[in-house]
């Protein structure tokens, strides 16, 4: 186990090097309170709360920009090393194949960890403590404590995709195609699917099943329509009352999706020739 | 330290349709200094992965220290080895010390081995710069450094001295025979043949993925049959007397007007040199024995396939 915190401290470190923790925390702050202030103005006519106006923006641009942020961090971990020739030698050492790849996932998920949690964390203080945020509490924390599932999701896909791949530009190329498809074209396809069915094989009931299929579409639903609160401004009300997934469930649904990929992923490693 | 540090047996390794190893018999004795030739793509490399458990033989038997080096046990055995792989570019954001103790780590090596070890490769200088900014040598220097952690009793070593300036050459060269004094097995690769002529125990030719020689540079030179040179300088009107004294013990070829060349057997060039020495006329007589490129150059050459069966292919 030494050697996956060995090899998870050195990601990390790198990440605080090359300024990608700096870079990642700005950029989610910067989005967090820009989407606060600017959310802020129409929650006193729906009599919603700051902070449950700030859940609903805000995790509609997480769902496109972590996974972003967490494939460019990942898909050069093992595929990089693999091309610089450093990986031949690390293997060489006194360490097993699943232990570079959960290292290098933990390691990566750290810092999207830390990004997350800062960067959302000091603007649900700035927008709870001013603007008396009053009750939306936990949607907010538990928007945050999804968005670090859903980038761990996505870092478990970025590591696969880097274990699979044999050059790091497959790697990058396959690790955006990925992105592209579970956060833009999958709900495309869904809806595409549901409009051409008429309601004939796929019933209302088993949607929410469908959406279990892409993490991106579990960290909405989960965000979206847990919560009253949320659920309201989201529009999401009725939705909510036709279909029961406990929130618990989803988040389920969430970690398999990290822990699935993460064990395809040395299972790939593990067969790779070198 | 009865179990010897390399035992190969029978070894194949088939890629698909393309044969990289066959029938590699090698075993590599504790405290040997064993060179490996070969052109490119004959195998060299895919030997030091199989021995290093990183690919599996496709037939054979491969013991590293007794054994199977891809299996769960050998794991904890690599922490007895130290490898500089062929073509390791480390980059990144972090410096020379940080990068080596990382390695340290993953090797359990207490950390206190690092800052010496920068110093004995030199780049004492450099352990705070990002490894980034590091030229190719410097580069490969860090490749040393983290290959002696340790104190590896098998050093494997893939084209050393590629990238590495005269002096650091040298440098190499001492630290390889520090660790060789401390008992250390070495199995290197290079295409410098010259510079491990005298270092290495015995030699080991590869060709298309075949075992074609393998023994000390005494035995290889034997082996070979190639001829002695020997290179005569005296003026013109002793090549006459030069030729007689010599018989047909030897080839003649004039070099010049000054020189004559013998080519002779290798057993031949004490008797020629004694008869050589009485010429009055004789300034200078050089014996240039068959080096080991030479010897290499006989191995590879394109008409010496046949013998060897494994011809069709281009270096």
């Amino acid at each position: 186990m030494n050697a996956v915190f060995t090899i998870a401290a050195r990601e990390i470190r790198e990440g605080v090097r090359n300024r990608w923790v700096l870079a990642t925390t700005l950029v989610l702050a910067a989005l967090a309170l820009t989407l606060a202030f600017l959310g802020s103005t129409p929650a006193g006519t729906v009599k919603a709360s700051a902070l449950a106006v700030t859940v609903v923006s805000l995790s509609s641009l997480s769902i496109f920009l972590l996974p972003l942020i967490a494939m460019i961090l990942t898909f050069d971990g093992i595929a990089g090393e693999a091309e610089r020739g450093t990986l031949l030698l690390l293997l060489s050492y006194p360490v097993a194949r699943w232990q570079i790849v959960l290292g290098k996932f933990l390691g990566h998920t750290a810092i999207l960890a830390f990004a997350t949690l800062v960067g959302y964390g000091a603007t649900g203080l700035v927008v709870g403590l001013s603007q008396d945020g009053g009750g939306g509490w936990a949607p907010y924390l538990a928007m945050v404590g999804s968005s670090i599932l859903l980038g761990a999701a996505f870092a478990a896909i970025g590591t696969l995709v880097s274990a699979l791949a044999r050059e790091r530009a497959v790697a990058g190329g396959l690790g955006i195609g990925l992105w592209l498809f579970f956060v833009i074209v999958f709900d495309m396809a869904l809806l595409g699917i549901l409009a051409a069915d008429t309601n004939q094989t796929i019933g209302p009931a088993t949607v929410p099943w469908l959406l279990m299929l892409n993490p991106a579409d579990i960290y909405r639903f989960f965000n979206l329509a847990s919560f009253g609160d949320v659920s309201t401004f989201a529009g999401l009300a009725g939705l909510s009352e036709s279909v029961r997934i406990a929130p618990p469930a989803m988040l389920g649904a969430l970690v398999v999706w990290i822990v699935a990929p993460l064990g395809l992923a040395a299972l790939a490693f593990q067969r790779r020739s070198l | 330290m009865t179990e010897a540090p390399v035992r190969l047996q029978k070894i194949a390794k088939r890629y698909g349709a393309v044969t990289a190893l066959e029938s590699v018999d090698l075993t590599i004795e504790p405290g040997e200094f064993m060179a490996l030739a070969g052109h490119n793509g004959a195998g060299k490399t895919t030997l030091f992965k199989i021995i290093l458990g990183l690919v599996r033989p496709s037939s054979g038997t491969v013991g590293v220290f007794g054994a199977p080096p891809h299996s769960k046990r050998a794991v904890g055995l690599r922490s007895a080895i130290g490898f500089l792989p062929e073509n390791v570019t480390f980059a990144g954001n972090l410096t020379g010390i940080e990068l080596l103790r990382y390695y340290a780590r993953l090797k359990r090596v207490p950390l206190g081995q690092c800052t010496d070890l920068l110093d004995q490769v030199g780049l004492g200088d450099a352990v705070r710069r990002r490894v980034k900014t590091y030229s190719k040598g410097m580069r490969q220097r860090l490749g040393l450094a983290q290959m002696l952690l340790g104190e590896p009793k098998l050093l494997v070593l893939d084209e050393p001295t590629s990238g590495l300036d005269p002096d650091a050459r040298r440098q190499f060269r001492s630290l390889l025979e520090e660790r060789r004094r401390a008992g250390a097995t070495i199995l290197l690769s290079s295409h410098a043949l010259a510079e491990f002529e005298e270092a290495a125990d015995r030699i080991t030719f590869l060709r298309d993925g075949r075992m074609v020689a393998c023994g000390t540079i005494d035995e290889l030179r034997r082996a070979s049959a190639l001829p002695v040179r020997i290179r005569v300088k005296a003026g013109p009107d002793a090549h006459a007397a030069l030729a007689q004294a010599v018989g047909d013990m030897a080839e003649l070829r004039p070099i010049n007007g000054q020189s004559v060349e013998l080519s002779c057997a290798a057993d031949k060039h004490v008797a020629i040199l004694r008869r050589v020495g009485e010429l009055e006329a004789v300034d200078t007589v050089e014996v240039r024995p068959p080096h080991l490129e030479d010897i290499y150059a006989h191995y590879r050459g394109p008409d010496a396939g046949d013998s060897h069966g494994a011809g069709g292919s281009r270096p």
